[in-house]
């Protein structure tokens, strides 16, 4: 009933609208061509002057109220130099923002029409065209300067000593794998995949390699100060593994591996402290358009110091002994696997936001 | 005069049809309705059709968004009136499902890019404009011109039916991805919708290929006696240079959607490796293909796309611009040369669109060079048109108070444009809500904005009457006033890394701090999408009732459609095309008001 009234007050709105419009454009018939252009022009011309001054106080209010709101300091080193540049860029572009929006709104104001200006006929000047080619010319360059400088740092090769961890994206969850004692990935095959018989990334049991690696679903752990290198995949359409804070984003391509590398800054908990919110949770969000639980694909990165990671990774049984219990080095220790069964949720589980 | 003979009198000249058959012989058809209003093959005509089936096409994309911004803005809402009207799949209690969301938007970006700003606007313009601006009869084919509106109609009903079908319309964003745009599987929208988004899209190109090359041959041999190009208006050279693009450009795109259409349907494996669908079980066969080559052919096409939305814009502006300043447009080869800059550079840019996608980091660097290049001949033109207002006598009419804005949202988001082709900082806003603002200002509402400078400024020639002025005042302030509104604050949200294509952001710890911010946006678009109903409103209304023109040359314009009768017939001018002696910008010179190209240099006068 409220939308019916809604359309209700917007017709009306119209008719009224339309009414004054015709009303006015008879209006202006009478009192003559000439004298209805004028004052319209004055009208507009006013509002050109009041547009932009309520247009410049309005991005300087944005600025003020949106300042705290949009990200904090970075959370990576990568993210630092991404600041700056995004800084630098802000600096340029909005001196030339503010400088041209004034002129233009400014001359629109100042020469608008009146009986006794003469517009300037003045159709070229050869030395005004070569400074504003030269001019942004120079400052593209110094941004592209620096943007590569800080593109090639981010984008170049990850430290040796770089913790890998093996990230996929599936529709709608990720799966992270860890290399195990051995570091070494052992292969895998996409035909092999079944989520029925827990092998959610088609490892290959035949490649002993495999069989110490550790795949858990949608939470990620990594340590403070320690390089992590993703390598990252999917297992069906296109994926982005998008982390905010860390300021790092990387598609995730079926069938073509990609990779990013970070040094994270803080843990998890130094960030609650600094952010102040006791939720907050360093996520994964997927950037790239996968279907419809696209919004819901979030994954989760704990950041903790070495000792705690270590002892996390302990309690994470392979996939492999997942699969063949019987296999397991540790069986012995019933109390244990127990444990750790309890805190490694199945891959499998992460799919049920599709359904 | 009495007021109602001044609204509804008659104008100076009425050529009829019969007239100049009869005069001067230079169309023999006889007109049916039929051969008039729907298979015509009058350019005025084409142009119309084009114009209106773009303003439909406009209003079904805009009222999309309204749709989905309902959604952002009140996530937790139930509107019960969208499950009376849309079902209860699409919109179950009221509120919009994913699918129908990811539909909606994919839909919305369809439409408004290639309906509405490529068909809706280069086929109005360069229809209309180019014949009567150069000083010729009619297109160089205009039977190819015919075509290409049908084709352009076949591809909109094609693509409207895919609203109507079981399983919905193509969802996999405006840019169809593969394999998410391949797999059936994977989402509802890539079964049928899609297959029905291909061919509507593939008739497009057509459509497309056939008014580009109609156009390009009709600027290059039909310009009248003494028209140079380089005393073609500023228009004619954005149209030309449109034209080109897309000539060159749409065929990648078409190659790259037919192999698509193999890999959906014939087995092949271009787009497809190593795919397991958790939906069925199973893992496809498909090995050894590159979902990332889909998007080299796609921004092939998908960068000079948005040159071929801004450069007829531009052309629109600088003319409405000069004309409506009593001023030369400054620099007028500049303009030509940084338009023909642009041409050349849309196409060496295309992957700052891929950034992100594992792209060799080297190769990125190329195209970080070669985008931000583009940003030079982009400030040469704001320059210009600044400079062109400088010292003018200013008219704010409809046209030009569209015009001023279409540079005002250039310049800001242009300016943005240099945030994302740095790829240092798309890294943190590629997909995010930062480029939503961006090419939304840039290319959405900058070409939106010029396509409304030009009808205003020509719909006295389209149809001899005039708008409303007073609903257009209201329709331009609202208008601007709305589109930084909404799209200014998603900078910061973009900054904040929300990313795009989001239908609820509840549930994500950095992203949920603009709900409020989202219902703002979104009731400042509901407000703007009613304000354009009023423009429809105002422009069907005048084509009948609006106030006629009195005189050919209502704007006191140079160029050559103002020399043709008030309401022209088939074939422009009756008796000998006019022929042309100077430039199209010679205003305020010598201490006149304007000079019409047609006028021959006077003993001592100079060229421009």
């Amino acid at each position: 009933m409220s939308t019916f009234f809604l359309l209700l007050i917007l017709l009306f709105g119209f008719l009224i609208t339309f009414q004054i419009a015709k009303a006015s454009e008879y209006v202006g018939v009478l009192k003559g061509e000439k004298k209805n252009f004028e004052s319209n022009n004055r009208v507009n011309g006013f509002l050109m002057i009041v547009f932009l001054v309520l247009g410049l106080v309005g991005v300087y209010w944005c600025n003020e109220l949106f300042r705290g709101k949009i990200v904090g300091e970075s959370a990576s080193k990568h993210g630092e130099q991404i600041d700056t540049m995004l800084y630098i860029t802000i600096a340029i572009t909005g001196v030339v923002f503010v400088i041209t929006q004034i002129l233009l709104f400014w001359f629109a104001y100042k020469y608008q029409y009146s009986e006794k200006r003469k517009a300037h006929y003045f159709p070229h000047d050869n030395r005004l065209e070569v400074i504003w080619t030269v001019v942004p010319a120079i400052a593209l360059t110094v941004l592209v300067g620096f943007g590569l400088f800080y593109w090639f740092r981010i984008t170049g090769d990850a430290p040796e000593n770089a913790l890998q961890v093996e990230v996929t994206g599936k529709q709608f969850g990720w799966i992270f794998r860890y290399p195990g004692k051995d570091k070494v990935f052992g292969k895998k095959y996409y035909q092999n995949i079944s989520d029925k018989d827990n092998n959610s990334l088609g490892l290959i049991w035949d490649d002993a390699s495999t069989h110490d690696d550790v795949v858990v679903g949608n939470e990620m752990y990594i340590v403070k100060n320690q390089p992590v290198k993703l390598i990252i995949n999917s297992r069906d359409v296109i994926h982005d593994v998008g982390l905010v804070q860390f300021r790092q984003k990387m598609d995730a391509v079926p069938g073509t591996p990609t990779t990013l590398w970070f040094v994270p800054k803080f843990t998890t908990d130094e960030m609650k402290k600094k952010t102040g919110n006791p939720d907050f949770e360093y996520e994964i969000s997927c950037d790239q358009m996968c279907g419809r639980g696209h919004y819901t694909m979030r994954g989760i990165i704990k950041v903790v110091e070495e000792d705690e990671f270590k002892l996390w990774l302990l309690k994470q049984k392979p996939n492999y002994v997942q699969v063949f219990p019987d296999k397991d080095p540790n069986a012995a220790k019933p109390a244990d696997s127990a444990k750790a069964a309890v805190t490694l949720p199945a891959p499998a589980a992460t799919a049920s936001i599709a359904k | 005069m009495s007021n109602e003979a001044t609204l509804h009198g008659h104008p100076e000249i009425q050529t009829s049809h019969d007239a100049h058959h009869d005069e001067h012989g230079v169309h023999h058809h006889k007109e049916t309705f039929i051969t008039k209003y729907v298979f015509s093959q009058d350019h005025k005509m084409i142009s119309k059709q084009f114009l209106i089936t773009g303003m439909i096409w406009a209003i079904i994309g805009g009222l999309m968004s309204v749709l989905f911004r309902l959604q952002l803005g009140y996530p937790d809402s139930h509107f019960q009136f969208l499950e009376d009207i849309l079902g209860s799949k699409w919109a179950k209690g009221g509120q919009i499902q994913p699918e129908f969301y990811y539909a909606l938007v994919t839909m919305h970006g369809t439409i408004l890019v290639f309906f509405v700003l490529t068909g809706g606007l280069s086929g109005t313009f360069a229809n209309f404009l180019i014949p009567l601006q150069i000083g010729a009869r009619d297109m160089a084919s205009p039977m190819l011109n015919m075509l290409s509106y049908w084709f352009f109609l076949g591809a909109s009903v094609v693509m409207l039916s895919s609203l109507f079908i079981e399983t919905g319309p193509a969802s996999g964003g405006w840019t169809s991805y593969p394999p998410l745009s391949a797999l059936g599987d994977a989402s509802e929208g890539s079964k049928t919708g899609m297959d029905l988004w291909i061919i509507s899209m593939a008739m497009f190109v057509v459509s497309s290929l056939l008014g580009g090359l109609n156009y390009i041959s009709t600027v290059l041999n039909l310009r009248t006696k003494g028209m140079s190009m380089t005393r073609l208006p500023l228009t004619i050279w954005a149209l030309f240079f449109t034209a080109i693009l897309g000539v060159l450009s749409f065929p990648v795109l078409l190659s790259g959607f037919i192999l698509l259409l193999f890999d959906r349907h014939a087995g092949t494996s271009f787009y497809l490796s190593d795919i397991f669908l958790a939906t069925t079980g199973k893992a496809l066969p498909n090995e050894g293909g590159s979902a990332i080559l889909y998007q080299h052919l796609f921004w092939f096409l998908g960068h000079p796309e948005v040159y071929i939305i801004i450069l007829p814009a531009m052309g629109l502006v600088s003319e409405v611009m000069s004309v409506n300043s009593r001023k030369p447009i400054f620099g007028y080869i500049a303009m030509v040369g940084s338009m023909f800059a642009i041409a050349i550079l849309a196409f060496l840019v295309w992957a700052h669109h891929m950034f992100v996608t594992g792209l060799n980091p080297f190769l990125g660097s190329v195209f970080v060079l070669l985008t931000l290049l583009i940003a030079v001949p982009s400030a040469i033109k704001v320059f210009n048109w600044l400079t062109t207002l400088w010292r003018g006598n200013i008219r704010f009419t409809p046209a030009m108070l569209f015009a001023i804005g279409f540079v005002s949202t250039f310049i800001s988001g242009g300016l943005t444009g240099i945030f994302l082709g740095n790829s240092t900082l798309d890294i943190q806003l590629h997909d995010t809500y930062f480029v939503i603002a961006h090419f939304h200002i840039v290319m959405g509402v900058s070409g939106i904005l010029g396509m409304f400078a030009g009808i205003y400024h020509w719909f006295p020639k389209m149809y001899g009457r005039y708008m409303n002025n007073v609903l257009a005042y209201i329709h331009f302030w609202i208008t601007l006033i709305g589109a930084y509104l909404i799209f200014w604050p998603m900078h910061y949200e973009g900054l904040a890394g929300m990313p795009r294509r989001y239908l609820d952001y509840s549930n994500w710890i950095s992203f949920n701090q603009f709900g409020g911010l989202n219902r703002f946006i979104s009731t400042v678009a509901i407000i703007v999408f009613a304000v354009q109903l009023l423009f429809i409103f105002n422009f069907f209304y005048s084509i009948f009732k609006g106030r006629r023109v009195m005189t050919r040359n209502p704007w006191g314009s140079t160029t050559l459609e103002w020399t043709a009768p008030i309401r022209p017939g088939h074939g422009n001018w009756p008796g000998e095309i006019p022929e042309v002696h100077r430039w199209p910008y010679d205003y305020a010179k010598d201490g006149r008001d304007f000079i019409p190209q047609t006028e021959p240099l006077g003993a001592n006068e100079s060229a421009h």
